[in-house]
């Protein structure tokens, strides 16, 4: 979000203005008071085109601010409940530029995007008038030196009197995407104010969630709770790799490629059976073992939407009897809780055995089905009709 | 013949003493896989005994290298230290370097494939599972027992999917099977694969998994086009995943209108490549292929 990007902005020395964060009105009508003057009340929600969805104001006065705020706390962007607003002074622009350091991976490596010709509509600027938006690569071990800066602020052609200004400024980007492991850093717009000062307006940070385990416990801070679905928040306590979808077929599967076709299976199967689709992605990964199939079947039948289930693996390092007994094993856990039927395909290493634990459990839930296509048709007929 | 791994291949492990490096190095040992030993600075001189054979811990890549005239390393380091790991190898000038590790920093695999420029080394990887000749070698953790020897080359982005193509067509078999990884930036690519198998006089048919995110489908289907004179079977997941979401690999997620399920599969149809819409019928396209050569 918008004032967390600013936040990593500031910590490495990029101008900008933070502000204030508002989660009510009279708070955002507190700091306006406070800031005095014109300020600008912003939704924040991890989405673009918040302007054009009405969630960015210019508030004249502290009354005006605390209106606006009303207004847009609660709102929806894209799907998104904004729950907070940024309060800033309102400092006009006057002019615009866009600037951005990005993963490049048709070129395996770093790209970075600069404009002077206008800051938000970068897109439109790209389509009519592409020579203005420049891309130059960035070479991912000698990243931006202080001459590859200067080449990069001479060739977007900013202003010869914000040329040194620039220059600094495209180097405390590059900070932040290589210091706290970004894959997307963007100032959009980057503003020159009254002065000849450039400072970093609004912008957007994308973290890497690789490097945020290996390195960067801090990045916790970022993620906001209240914004995940409450059945991803759960999946995530537990360690699983879950993605809520909207539809009917619960799916737990192992490997993240089996499960997305998976996914794509039921949904053409689901054709068939009144256009039942797939109600999430769920990889368990290699340790299927009991506990992370329990784990996975609760957070799966907790979801109100979901009418059947189907668990799909292909044995190939994890063996079909560990996963059989995983599914044995969840329901004894899961006991009366488990109310939804269970469609499971077993393939690979010791099938045989995990299919007869499965025989022999005979568990009034669980229907057995040799290919994925047939498993998959299976789950969605269970679907339907339910 | 095969692609970049064949019986003569001599392995080492890059991290053999932790944890997943000893599970796989002894399935390694029981497909048959030439292992000569592993590396562990702060084992080195000592021997670990994985799948009924004595291994001997070295300090150094280039020292095992040396002592074995090891070709292949397979490394399983903890993400953390695998940049570091890759370098040494890399400098050791390993001709193949195969890195499981899942969970990689993006900005540490750049660092790595743009330090590959201009070096002897093949990278394959990382959060891969790896490269299979079948009854000759194996670097990496695809189980060996799927799949025999065959007229089919496989290359695919997703590890599990790997396993289920090999296992639809197993009555036919397979020259290589690489898994490339699903990270936003990998060493060998779909296109690299496909030029292997291209000059590969065993391989007759060609089958590629890909997925949503970026544009390397794209790309490997204008490099078909052009210079692949094999047939090409092709299978793309995640018609149904939404824009914006991670589905489980760092690379699979949809950002704006391109990296598409839909796109990828229109731009290798375009070039002449069938693609199934399932891994069964890819499979049954496959099998209307190979009854037809």
């Amino acid at each position: 979000m918008e004032f967390q990007a600013k936040e990593l902005f500031a910590k490495h020395g990029v101008a900008t203005t933070l502000g204030v964060v508002a989660e009510t009105p009279e708070a955002a009508r507190a700091a306006a008071e406070e800031m005095g003057g014109v300020t600008v009340v912003k939704a924040q929600v991890k989405a673009g085109g918040r302007g054009k969805a009405g969630g960015v104001k210019i508030a004249k006065t502290a009354d005006e601010a605390e209106s606006y705020a009303r207004d847009i706390i609660g709102m929806e962007i894209k799907g998104l409940r904004v729950n907070r607003v940024l309060v800033t002074p309102a400092t006009p622009p006057v002019e615009e530029y866009y600037f951005s350091f990005l993963l490049d991976r048709s070129n395996r490596s770093h790209l970075c995007i600069a404009s002077v010709e206008g800051g938000v509509e970068i897109e439109e600027v790209a389509k009519t008038n592409p020579d203005a938006v420049k891309k130059i690569r960035v070479d991912a071990i000698e990243g931006v030196t202080p001459e590859k800066a200067a080449a990069i602020v001479d060739e977007a052609k900013f202003p010869a009197e914000l040329r040194d200004q620039a220059i600094e400024m495209v180097q405390k980007l590059w900070q932040v995407y290589v210091e706290e492991d970004a894959t997307l850093v963007e100032v959009n717009p980057l503003a020159r104010l009254e002065g000849d000062k450039l400072e970093a307006l609004d912008g957007k940070v994308s973290l890497d969630d690789n490097a945020s385990e290996v390195r960067h416990p801090e990045h916790e801070q970022f993620e906001i709770r209240e914004e995940a679905d409450p059945l991803e928040a759960k999946a995530k306590d537990k360690g699983l790799n879950y993605v809520k979808l909207d539809g009917q077929v619960g799916i737990i599967g192992n490997g993240a490629g089996l499960v997305m076709s998976t996914l794509d299976v039921v949904a053409y199967a689901g054709e068939a059976h009144g256009g039942v689709k797939p109600a999430n992605f769920l990889d368990i990964g290699g340790g299927a073992n009991a506990q992370v199939m329990a784990d996975g079947l609760d957070v799966i039948l907790n979801d109100e939407q979901v009418k059947s289930v189907f668990v799909n693996v292909f044995g190939g390092i994890t063996a079909c009897d560990e996963v059989a007994n995983g599914i044995k094993g969840a329901l004894e856990i899961l006991g009366d809780s488990a109310t939804k039927p269970l469609v499971v395909r077993l393939d690979g290493n010791n099938v045989e055995k995990g299919r007869a634990i499965l025989d022999e459990l005979n568990h009034p839930l669980v229907t057995q089905v040799d290919t994925m296509d047939g498993a998959a048709d299976k789950a969605a007929e269970l679907a339907h009709q339910a | 013949m095969s692609i970049y791994l064949n019986r003569d291949s001599k392995i080492i492990v890059q991290g053999m003493t932790g944890g997943m490096g000893a599970k796989h190095t002894t399935l390694m040992v029981e497909s048959g896989a030439n292992i000569v030993g592993g590396v562990n600075a702060r084992k080195a001189g000592t021997t670990v005994e994985l799948g009924g054979k004595e291994l001997p811990v070295f300090g150094t890549v280039e020292e095992a290298m040396k002592e074995t005239g090891a070709n292949v390393s397979v490394a399983f380091v903890p993400p953390a230290f695998t940049k570091d790991a890759c370098i040494e190898a890399i400098d050791a000038e390993i001709p193949l370097l195969v890195v499981i590790t899942e969970g990689v920093p993006v900005l540490d695999t750049a660092e790595v494939v743009a330090y590959l420029e201009g070096k002897s080394t093949r990278m394959i990887g990382p959060n891969c599972p790896g490269i299979i000749t079948p009854e000759e070698s194996l670097a990496g953790i695809t189980p060996h027992t799927i799949a025999g020897k065959g007229p089919v080359g496989l290359v695919s982005k997703s590890g599990t999917l790997t396993y289920q193509m090999m296992y639809e067509l197993k009555d036919f078999g397979f020259t290589t099977a690489i898994g490339i990884g699903g990270d936003p930036i990998i060493g060998t690519t779909h296109i690299d694969a496909l030029e292997a198998f291209e000059n590969d006089p065993e391989t007759k048919a060609i089958v590629m998994i890909g997925e949503i995110g970026g544009d390397a489908e794209e790309r490997a289907a204008a490099y078909i086009k052009e210079h692949v004179t094999k047939p090409v079977v092709g299978y793309v997941a995640g018609f149904t995943a939404p824009e914006g979401k991670t589905m489980g690999h760092a690379g699979a997620i949809v950002s704006g209108s391109s990296g598409t399920a839909q796109a990828k599969k229109e731009a290798l149809e375009a070039a002449g490549v069938k693609v199934g819409k399932t891994p069964s019928e890819t499979a049954a396209l496959m099998r209307e292929v190979l009854q037809g050569l």
